[in-house]
């Protein structure tokens, strides 16, 4: 295959992922997040835009357009703009190795890379350094505290998700994700492997901010934390960042606890997107559900319980691995 | 020119443009992001070379890890701002003399080299042949590594606990 060839393969899944699996799919979930909340709380939700207000983040998003751009006039100007930048570039470079689902010429992915997993864990650990990048940038105390809150949840969080992505790998027997949904054929690694699962989606959770884990922004103590001071589209490429990185997490833990797009009847895609969703909604439901927790709260529980109960459970599985299934 | 030059040039020149940024912004902040893009086009220059399983270790400790660690610690210590710390001092000439001396040196052993190729073809899947020679061949290394990494890490823990 030639070099232009790939690079225009490349343009052309960046134009995709951006447009249809990240702004639509972000689009989307702001939405299923009014409705979910809303009937939580026994309200309505958004209803009076489109039919059911199913057109309401349209219109928001076309609000957004419109508004100014204020730059704080103590703001670092570069940092300040260049963090928007980063935050959903890092989100959406998570979806390269997602595989969507299945057709007669392979699977639906944008690379199949040997090292998959690690490289979801590389992209996905970038996102901070726009949140810190946000949070100095904007000169404000409220912004500041949002962004180290958020650098010291994230460089903690990160640890147990790699150890659940290292407890998958090694039943596997690889980093790719391709692989490791086929080697998903008898039975979920959500079956063999509960614990992973649960570490993994509590770390997921973490690493995109949301209730209970969401300190970084917390509305009664920080405004809205590292992006208190940033308005109009810049605003909502944060907000697409957020639900790109959260739709790219359940999408992981699709691919790798639930058997990706694997599922009797039904076409392989629609599978992956009913588990998607699924797991959306799992994470909507806990953020409506469960107060905040407090910052120490936060940083024990990473440390002293996920951590080691992680490491244990990589231990015995490797003991398995190498010793009980030879 | 083939796309794998054009790629090189490429990443060469991101890295050579943020490494000027590190060394010579007047802020430190902009120094420590300015780290991101250099490690970003080295992790390029790694995928480029085939050592894909570096790329990802590269991307995940340089620049997930490292510049959020230097970028805490900046806004940790200097009252948040960072503003203070100068990197810079009045040696500049000084400094840059030394810089093209090396540089020269560097072009003068580079160039004068003659670079062999290396025997046989590249393994399609590096990771499992990195761990086979981390616990295998270059066991002691690797063990010895570890401990070390052990103790430093528990050195800092009782250096930053030392008020209790």
């Amino acid at each position: 295959m030639s070099w232009s060839h790939e690079l225009w393969r490349a343009i052309e899944g960046t134009v995709l992922i951006f447009s249809g699996v990240a702004v639509l799919a972000a689009m989307f979930g702001v939405l299923l997040e009014r409705k979910i909340s809303g009937w939580m709380q026994s309200r309505l939700g958004p209803k009076h835009v489109g039919p059911q207000g199913l057109l309401q983040t349209i219109a928001d998003t076309i609000k957004l357009l419109q508004k100014e751009n204020i730059v704080p006039r103590n703001a670092d100007a570069t940092i300040f703009a260049s963090a928007v930048l980063v935050v959903p570039l890092a989100a959406l470079l998570d979806y390269v190795v997602i595989p969507f689902g299945t057709t007669r010429f392979g699977p639906l992915i944008f690379r199949d890379l040997n090292i998959g997993v690690l490289y979801f864990a590389a992209t996905s650990s970038l996102v901070v350094v726009g949140i810190l990048m946000a949070g100095w940038g904007s000169n404000n105390k409220y912004a500041l505290v949002g962004g180290l809150r958020s650098a010291s949840q994230m460089v903690s969080y990160e640890i147990p998700m790699g150890l659940a992505l290292i407890t998958v790998a090694l039943l596997a027997g690889s980093l790719s994700t391709v692989k490791i949904v086929a080697a998903q054929a008898r039975w979920w690694y959500a079956v063999e492997q509960p614990l992973a699962f649960l570490i993994f989606l509590t770390a997921a959770v973490a690493e995109v901010n949301r209730v209970p884990f969401d300190l970084v922004e917390a509305e009664s103590e920080l405004v809205a934390g590292y992006f208190s001071e940033y308005t109009g589209m810049r605003f909502a490429l944060f907000q697409l960042g957020e639900y790109g990185e959260m739709f790219a997490m359940a999408a992981m833990a699709v691919t790798l606890f639930l058997g990706g797009w694997r599922g009797p009847v039904l076409p392989p895609v629609l599978w992956f997107v009913i588990k998607l969703y699924a797991l959306i909604f799992v994470f909507i439901w806990v953020r409506w559900t469960y107060p905040r927790f407090r910052i120490d709260q936060l940083l024990n529980f990473a440390w002293k319980v996920l951590i080691p109960v992680g490491l244990a459970n990589l231990v015995a599985t490797a003991f398995f691995v190498m010793v009980v299934r030879r | 020119m083939t796309g794998e030059a054009i790629a090189f040039y490429a990443l060469a020149a991101v890295i050579l443009v943020s490494g000027l940024v590190v060394v010579s912004s007047p802020n430190i902040v902009h120094s420590a992001v300015a780290l991101v893009p250099a490690f970003l086009g080295i992790t390029g220059i790694y995928i480029l070379l085939g050592a894909e399983f570096v790329a990802g270790i590269q991307v995940l400790i340089y620049a997930g890890a490292i510049t959020v660690l230097l970028l805490f610690v900046i806004m940790l210590t200097e009252g948040g701002t960072g503003l203070r710390l100068q990197q810079r001092n009045e040696q500049g000439p000084v400094g840059a003399s030394v810089a093209v001396a090396i540089a020269v040196l560097l072009i003068a052993g580079v160039t004068h080299t003659t670079w062999g190729r290396g025997a046989g073809t590249l393994p399609a899947y590096t990771p499992g042949a990195i761990g086979q020679s981390f616990l295998g061949t270059n066991l002691l290394a690797f063990e010895g590594t570890s401990i070390v990494l052990l103790v430093s890490l528990i050195g800092a823990v009782i250096i930053a606990r030392k008020e209790e």
